[in-house]
């Protein structure tokens, strides 16, 4: 049987985070992240995660003020986290445009480092040039050259973190050799980067730290085949994720890698309840407060791409189509999440005319992605079932909440999982990579 | 704390700051890239209440040249990222301040103004940053972004150093300037959680920054609320005019590397001569402390091949003979001193288990913690956000 995968997302920036919840802390002070990250590895989980944006978001040209806002760097909050744990994977969002891979190439290593090989990088390829307004570059890349230049980063920083040889570490103080001539020495001459130099940090506990990848698009698929340990997908409903995994795997085998050297890891919410009916009431409890009136006129006017202040979020869905021009976007710091407007426009209005839908219900319905809903036992039972049946290997969890959001699915989900002989009871080894059975290239 | 009190910082480095530390005896040269060692460290500053440290960092690899690497393999090459260092200790103390170097030449000022924000989140108001400006060309060959022409030894200390220095300080202050700003740019009470409107945060207690430089433009605001400190501390190392001018416009800290008491209290008057009423001058020392100082030194000068020297005065001698040194420069006008320990830890421990005890006996150190931030233990107010009251 295949051993589930779990990772603890911490609830960030958007809709997910009930915040008005009055059992919902701080979104900020390190003691969220200690809590979060200690009861994601008492629950022996794979790792944690961070998502990542460079500006906040706008609508409307005005700064989102109806959810969570502000996060902190995420290399430097995980390497707190290395303090207060000993075995969680600890990996962070991180984007390959507004960074370069020397620098990134040191923070990454020097946190495998720090926490004895727990590192992982998420690599983005964020958005546009609405973000660049925060960076010396700007934001010039078009999405094809964003995965162009993702690819030679991620290529570039493995040479960065190639560049010392397990050997080049002497550190004898009898022969006088702390190390090698060619420690660190790396010359890369590509596209996007044309670097050469010493490289600072020693060769790290897993030599190449985890890497994610979450992009969607053909692009996004075929960088992943060719060059991440895992994804973050959009795909977890258990027919499309079938799809999804296979779509992957197909790719990768033409890339040459091993079967199951790609970890496929969709992000999934739950809801937990004593009894499965328990559970559906909570989950549309915590769905009614993650999509406010506010809220759901906000996340209409995301896909119509038109100022849609004046509809009653109780009422029907606006007669006007959707603004499908390409050059104006109501949102901005947010990549596009839909391709066709007015193909899911129409496929939003048939399904609100088909369950009576106004505009709210119909976005709480049409904006939910996988969740895990019922009593521990059917949660544990649906997780186990996706990941047997390849729509996933493993799941990134978003709690609702900061941060006990992982508490009750530790307590008890997560030994029906152990009962069952697909999730771990203890650490066998101390890497991220080690967690996930994935070769230590170390 | 008495107004007589010196303040007191170290700085980590390796093994220590002599080249040939690591093959000291009391050394663990194995030890320098794990968390373990540096944990350590800081746990023992702090057992001597010390103010902070500094966790040195360069873009390149340390090298005895100016410029390039000098392919000497009998001297501690490589080093980690210092504000992660400076992170993953955070947890493990509770009262010393943190300071890592961060250069601003081939980085964004918007992540280092995140992750010092961050790390002020981390250690609870703990956080500082030496700003170090990277004039290599062999470093900006690691980023393939820039040329930057060679550094030469006739360019140190010259009256009028090439154009490119002065324009890489002049970056150098733009960047400080935009992390501050976006230090500012929340508002303290920008999160309102107001469940009657629906609002997590009141938009206009956020501000964009607008920063239009030479080098760069920076929208803002921060993507990281405001930190406990509102700023914290700025501190950048100085040797010179160029330097001298770039601290006084944009540190709170200056770190200076006078050779006697004498040229301390001149380095003191330029540097006030330049404006800098609130700037905290502290003099870089390095230190070999303790009976066997001199032994030490003549023996890793041995090793080394060489007599050490640096860009700071050398001391060696007792805890005594240091304390008398250190309230003697004080009278230069001198706020406070950055300590380099030749060798780790040997003279980390000389430092907090005998000088500290022997200034504490001359009632010139304070006996415990009396604050719980950084800015607290140099009696820095914590500022209001620059932007309070403004639109946007
Ligand atoms: C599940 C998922 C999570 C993502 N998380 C982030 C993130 O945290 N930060 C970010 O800048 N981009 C994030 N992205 C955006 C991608 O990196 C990419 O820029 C975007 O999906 C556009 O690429 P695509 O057309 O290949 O999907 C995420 C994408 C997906 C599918």
């Amino acid at each position: 049987m295949k051993q589930v995968i779990l990772a603890a997302h911490f609830p960030g920036v958007n809709n997910q985070t009930v915040w008005s919840d009055p059992a919902s802390g701080s979104q900020i002070d390190f003691a969220s992240f200690t809590h979060l990250a200690r009861t994601a590895e008492r629950g022996r989980f794979d790792f944690f995660f961070l998502a990542d944006g460079q500006r906040l978001r706008e609508q409307r040209g005005r700064i989102h003020d109806l959810d969570v806002v502000g996060r902190p760097d995420s290399l430097t909050v995980l390497s707190g986290l290395a303090a207060v744990t000993t075995h969680l994977g600890l990996a962070a969002t991180v984007n390959a445009t507004f960074n370069e891979p020397y620098d990134l190439a040191r923070r990454i290593a020097t946190l495998d480092h720090l926490s004895g090989g727990r590192a992982g990088w998420n690599v983005v390829t964020s958005s546009d040039a609405f973000t660049g307004e925060n960076f010396r570059r700007g934001g010039y890349l078009d999405h094809s050259q964003r995965y162009e230049r993702a690819e030679e980063f991620v290529r570039t920083t493995r040479e960065l973190w190639d560049s010392w040889a397990a050997e080049d570490l002497v550190a004898d103080p009898v022969t006088g050799t702390f190390a090698t001539r060619e420690a660190g020495a790396f010359a890369h001459r590509g596209t996007h980067f044309d670097i050469g130099g010493r490289f600072t940090v020693p060769r790290s506990p897993q030599r190449h730290p985890l890497t994610i990848q979450a992009g969607d698009s053909d692009g996004g698929r075929e960088f992943a085949a060719a060059t991440a340990d895992a994804i973050f997908s959009r795909h977890g409903r258990p027919a499309e994720g079938q799809a999804f995994y296979r779509d992957i795997a197909a790719r990768v085998a033409a890339h040459g890698r091993a079967p199951g050297s790609l970890k496929i890891l969709p992000g999934a919410t739950f809801a937990l309840g004593d009894t499965d009916a328990e559970a559906q009431e909570h989950a549309d409890h915590i769905r009614r407060q993650q999509v406010s009136p506010q809220t759901a006129i906000l996340l209409l006017e995301q896909l119509w791409n038109r100022d849609l202040s004046a509809y009653d979020p109780e009422g029907p869905l606006p007669e006007i189509d959707p603004d499908v021009s390409e050059d104006r976007s109501i949102i901005k710091g947010r990549a596009g999440m839909y391709r066709d407007r007015l193909k899911t426009a129409a496929e939003w209005r048939a399904l609100a005319e088909q369950k009576r839908l106004g505009i709210r219900d119909l976005i709480i319905e049409v904006t939910g992605r996988q969740s895990f809903i019922g009593s521990p036992a059917r949660v544990a039972e649906e997780i186990n079932e996706s990941v047997q049946s390849d729509a996933a290997d493993g799941f990134i969890l978003v709690p609702h909440l900061t941060p006990t959001g992982l508490d009750e699915f530790v307590d008890k989900v997560v030994p029906l999982l152990q009962e069952r002989g697909v999730f771990r009871t203890e650490y066998g080894t101390t890497t991220l990579r080690g967690h996930l059975g994935l070769e230590n290239n170390g | 704390m008495s107004a007589a009190h010196l303040h007191l910082a170290v700085a980590l480095d390796g093994a220590g700051w002599h080249p040939a530390a690591w093959r000291d005896p009391a050394a663990a040269p194995k030890d320098l890239f794990t968390a373990a060692y540096w944990a350590a460290l800081v746990a023992e500053a702090e057992h001597g209440l010390l103010d902070f440290v500094t966790i040195e960092d360069s873009l390149g690899p340390q090298t005895t040249h100016l410029d390039g690497p000098d392919g000497r393999t009998d001297q501690v090459r490589g080093r980690f990222d210092a504000v992660l260092v400076a992170s993953r200790v955070a947890p493990l103390t509770r009262r010393i301040g943190l300071v890592p170097t961060a250069v601003v030449t081939h980085t964004e000022p918007f992540h280092l103004a995140s992750a010092v924000s961050t790390l002020d989140y981390v250690s609870a108001g703990r956080a500082g940053w030496r700003v170090q400006v990277s004039g290599r060309r062999t470093e900006a060959a690691h980023f393939g972004r820039r040329d930057i022409p060679e550094l030469r030894p006739e360019h140190i200390g010259a009256a009028e150093p090439p154009p490119v220095f002065r324009e890489l300080f002049d970056e150098a202050a733009d960047a400080v300037e935009v992390v501050r700003r976006l230090w500012d740019s929340w508002e303290d009470d920008a999160e309102i959680r107001d469940v009657a409107t629906g609002r997590f945060i009141d938009r206009d207690r956020l501000h964009y920054i607008d920063f239009e430089g030479a080098h760069f433009s920076v929208r803002g605001p921060s993507i990281v609320p405001r930190p406990p400190q509102g700023q914290p501390l700025v501190t950048a190392l100085a040797h010179s005019r160029l330097p001298y001018e770039f601290a006084a416009r944009s540190a709170d800290v200056v770190y200076v590397t006078p050779h006697d008491a004498e040229q301390a209290r001149a380095v003191v008057a330029e540097v006030r001569g330049l404006g800098a009423e609130t700037l905290k001058i502290f003099a870089d020392l390095v230190v070999f402390v303790g009976e066997d100082a001199r032994n030490r030194r003549a023996r890793l000068d041995e090793l080394d091949g060489a007599a050490y020297t640096s860009d700071a005065s050398i001391f060696t001698g007792t805890p005594g003979e240091l304390a008398d040194l250190l309230l003697d420069w004080r009278r230069a006008g001198l706020d406070g001193f950055r300590l380099r320990p030749a060798v780790l830890p040997t003279d980390l421990s000389a430092i907090t288990r005998g000088l500290v005890p022997e200034l504490q006996r001359r009632d010139a150190f304070r006996r415990a913690y009396r604050a719980s931030t950084l800015r607290g233990h140099l009696g820095l107010l914590r500022p209001a956000s620059r932007y309070v009251g403004s639109r946007r």
